[in-house]
């Protein structure tokens, strides 16, 4: 077939390059490692193997995140089981030294743990093995394969069909199938429709999307142009944080790059599709993760929601139909594709199907980039991939969801990981942030932080958001310092009950969320800092 | 819509230039203003009120609705910033590993709150949501470089290293 043949030419200078070298050493290059200073120790490994003369012996690449961030910068050595962390650029010459025998035992890290073993990786296939900023490395593991089968092999209702038929969910937060998204889109009216990626990941303590981005960002824009065929749309715009510049280089180094090689833009992989894509900055509003508020803000307004519906697949940018997934949502297509929806569905529980990637962090001993699949329960997540509490302190909470989640206790450390369970314990999936707290945390003091948070991001639209979260914030201000009364905490609840239900867009729905779920199983903090005890008389009276 | 006037455009300030090759890469369109004010402030530091009057007559919006998306997004600084910034992040992991103590250490140290610019103009403290390097809490960005990692000693430390260095 001729496309692929096309594609076999790109990746045949990087098979060339593997096939004659008998070692290759990997650095991670992403955000974590590079503020380690990993760059310096790519070019001193680069200058010593030149020096050496092991040039094409030894391939020496800077690759995408490997995972554990806390121990970066992270050095792999071929495909062993150890991999070095905090390695330095005065290591450089140990490490090549240690090539043919012996790994380096003062940097070695054993990968025969839990951390590795319990993974199963679909978004971050590519992660940690593939040079983010070369397309070739991308196309040499299989990249572009999925987007050339559905080009010369399907039709955009097959894809659909493939995708739903996967039970696909959108990885955003809200969980909504995939399949149905694209087919509404589909099904829309109008001659021009936009494919939309969210990659405005405003939740504090969440870095998976980043480091999909900086670690294959192909990935995302194949994702993105197989939706894009499916839907009938023919521009794509990728939405990111201005707070990642490594990210939006390396994404818009990817653009050109598949543009060049005729895999983007116009007539696309030689067929009469056309698909560009362009990047949009955010700039510092966490309620442009909102679609109507992120499409206000490609429009170039200020970031405001609007009431749905209209929903975006009916009309959203610039009054047209347009699909929005997140990252992590795009990152799955290509695999889904070409190892087919029962492959993707045999993964996961029931309702929540395939991988989720978190990003683990707080107080955990492995703190970094993980993906599990569905239903993994959050014991496992917390002891054994996060090899559990530095200096064995006991559990506290683990908070998911960010400021639109909620804190999960210990009592329910054996629950699934699945959209529904998490619901039901007063937390959300959100885009996967998982931060782990000990018993030094306060939970009230964490209510008020996520409640600051929620306040100064409220954009002030709608009056239950922006009043209702100044006035919890002032209320857990109240408790906090040791002068709230019963009545407060009551007003407390009502207001959580008022945001929920009366707020325009998801942000103040979900503001209460940290709240309600920290009064559902820590009460005893607020109720300790409260000046007079009338509910416990009561309920005494009552016993009485 | 109202046509609008160009105002005289200094052509001897070579950062006008870029601003207004990036408004042409997107045609000059009313969508562009986010992506101009990006440029703006990559180029002159922060958004000026002159350039933003420029702004909103090349893209033909009232200057109202450019300074509302100015002053709505945090990332944009309407004042100019101090020679070295420290920018904290308060995510959730850094603030579980003590973000805060980080905080009070630096506006103790420094005479200044968060926010601001110190008196002498070296040091502008700036918060940010979150940077993503959760792996490193608490962590701030120094011009640009993440650190990671920190007491509030060696921010303090490493802060006066930065100042010290250029004097």
């Amino acid at each position: 077939m001729l496309i692929n043949d096309e594609l076999q030419q790109i990746a045949q200078p990087i098979l060339d390059e593997e096939a004659g070298a008998e070692h290759s050493i990997r650095v991670c290059v992403a955000a974590g490692c590079i503020s380690s200073g990993s760059d310096k120790v790519l070019k001193e490994l680069k200058a010593q193997v030149k020096e050496r003369g092991l040039e094409g012996r030894c391939l020496v690449k800077g690759v995408g995140c490997m995972g554990p961030c806390a121990g970066g910068p992270v050095v792999r050595v071929d495909d062993g089981d150890v991999m070095y962390h905090n390695v330095g650029s005065d290591d450089a010459g140990e490490i090549l030294d240690s090539l043919d025998g012996e790994p380096v035992k003062r940097l070695a890290q054993s990968m025969d743990t839990p951390f590795f073993k319990r993974q199963v990786k679909i978004a971050l296939e590519n992660s940690g093995v593939i040079d983010p900023e070369r397309l070739e490395d991308y196309v040499a593991h299989e990249g572009y394969h999925a987007l050339a089968r559905v080009l010369t092999q399907m039709q955009p209702w097959e894809i659909i069909d493939e995708v739903t038929r996967s039970g696909l969910r959108g990885r955003g937060g809200a969980g909504y199938p995939a399949g149905l998204k694209w087919s509404t889109v589909a099904k829309a009216g109008g001659t021009k429709k936009y494919a939309v990626c969210n990659a405005d990941e405003g939740d504090p303590g969440a870095f998976m999307d980043r480091s999909v981005l900086e670690s294959d960002p192909h990935r995302v824009l194949e994702g993105m142009a197989i939706a894009a065929m499916a839907v009938g749309a023919d521009q794509g715009y990728i939405y990111v944080r201005a707070e990642y510049p490594l990210a939006i280089k390396r994404l818009e180094k990817a653009i050109k790059q598949s543009e060049r090689a005729g895999i983007l833009g116009k007539r696309v992989l030689g067929t009469t599709y056309d698909f560009h894509v362009d990047v949009r900055l955010g700039a510092g509003a966490f309620v442009c993760g909102e679609e109507t508020a992120l499409l206000a803000s490609i429009e170039g307004r200020r970031g405001t929601p609007r009431p749905r519906p209209p929903y975006p697949a009916e009309s959203g940018l610039f009054g047209q139909s347009t699909l929005i997934n997140n990252v992590e949502t795009y990152a799955n297509i290509p695999a889904l594709i070409r190892n087919g929806a029962d492959w993707f569905s045999s993964m996961g529980t029931e309702t929540s199907k395939g991988t989720k990637v978190f990003a683990l962090a707080g107080k955990v001993n492995n703190t970094g980039l993980i993906e599990v699949p569905m239903g993994t329960t959050l014991r496992d997540i917390v002891y054994e991939i996060g090899g559990g509490i530095p200096e064995d302190r006991p559990f506290k909470a683990v908070q998911t969801g960010g400021p639109s989640g909620g804190c999960i206790p210990a009592d329910h450390l054996d629950s699934p990981v699945d959209y529904e369970t998490l619901s039901k314990l007063g937390s959300i999936m959100g885009s996967g942030g998982m931060i782990v707290m000990d018993e030094s945390s306060n939970m009230v003091d964490v209510a008020k932080y996520f409640m600051e948070f929620t306040t100064s991001e409220s954009c002030g639209k709608c009056v239950p958001c922006r009043v209702g979260t100044t006035h919890m914030e002032n209320l857990l201000t109240k408790i906090l310092s040791g002068e709230a009364t019963h009545h407060d905490l009551q007003l407390l609840e009502e207001l959580c009950d008022l945001l929920q239900n009366t707020s325009l867009c998801g942000l103040g729905q979900a503001a209460p969320n940290p709240v309600v779920s920290t009064l559902r199983y820590f009460r005893h903090e607020y109720q300790a800092l409260l000046t007079d005890d009338e509910v416990e008389t009561t309920a005494q009276e009552e016993a009485e | 819509m109202i046509d609008y006037v160009h105002p005289e455009v200094p052509t001897q300030d070579k950062r006008w230039r870029l601003v207004q090759a990036e408004m042409r890469k997107h045609g000059n369109a009313h969508s562009a203003l986010i992506q101009t004010l990006h440029a703006v402030q990559d180029a002159y530091g922060y958004l000026d009120p002159e350039t933003l009057e420029r702004v909103a007559a090349n893209l033909r919006l009232p200057l109202s609705k450019v300074w509302g998306v100015a002053t709505f997004y945090q990332h944009f600084r309407m004042k100019p910033s101090g020679k070295h910034t420290c920018v904290l992040c308060t995510g959730t992991a850094c603030y579980i590993k003590g973000a805060g103590e980080l905080q009070r250490a630096v506006e103790e140290y420094f005479k200044v709150k968060l926010g601001g610019t110190t008196e002498d103009g070296e040091l502008s403290f700036l918060s940010a949501r979150c940077v993503g390097a959760c792996g490193l809490a608490p962590v701030v960005v120094v011009d640009g470089e993440a650190v990671g990692k920190l007491t509030p000693e060696a921010l303090i430390n490493h802060l006066e290293g930065v100042i010290d260095a250029d004097q």
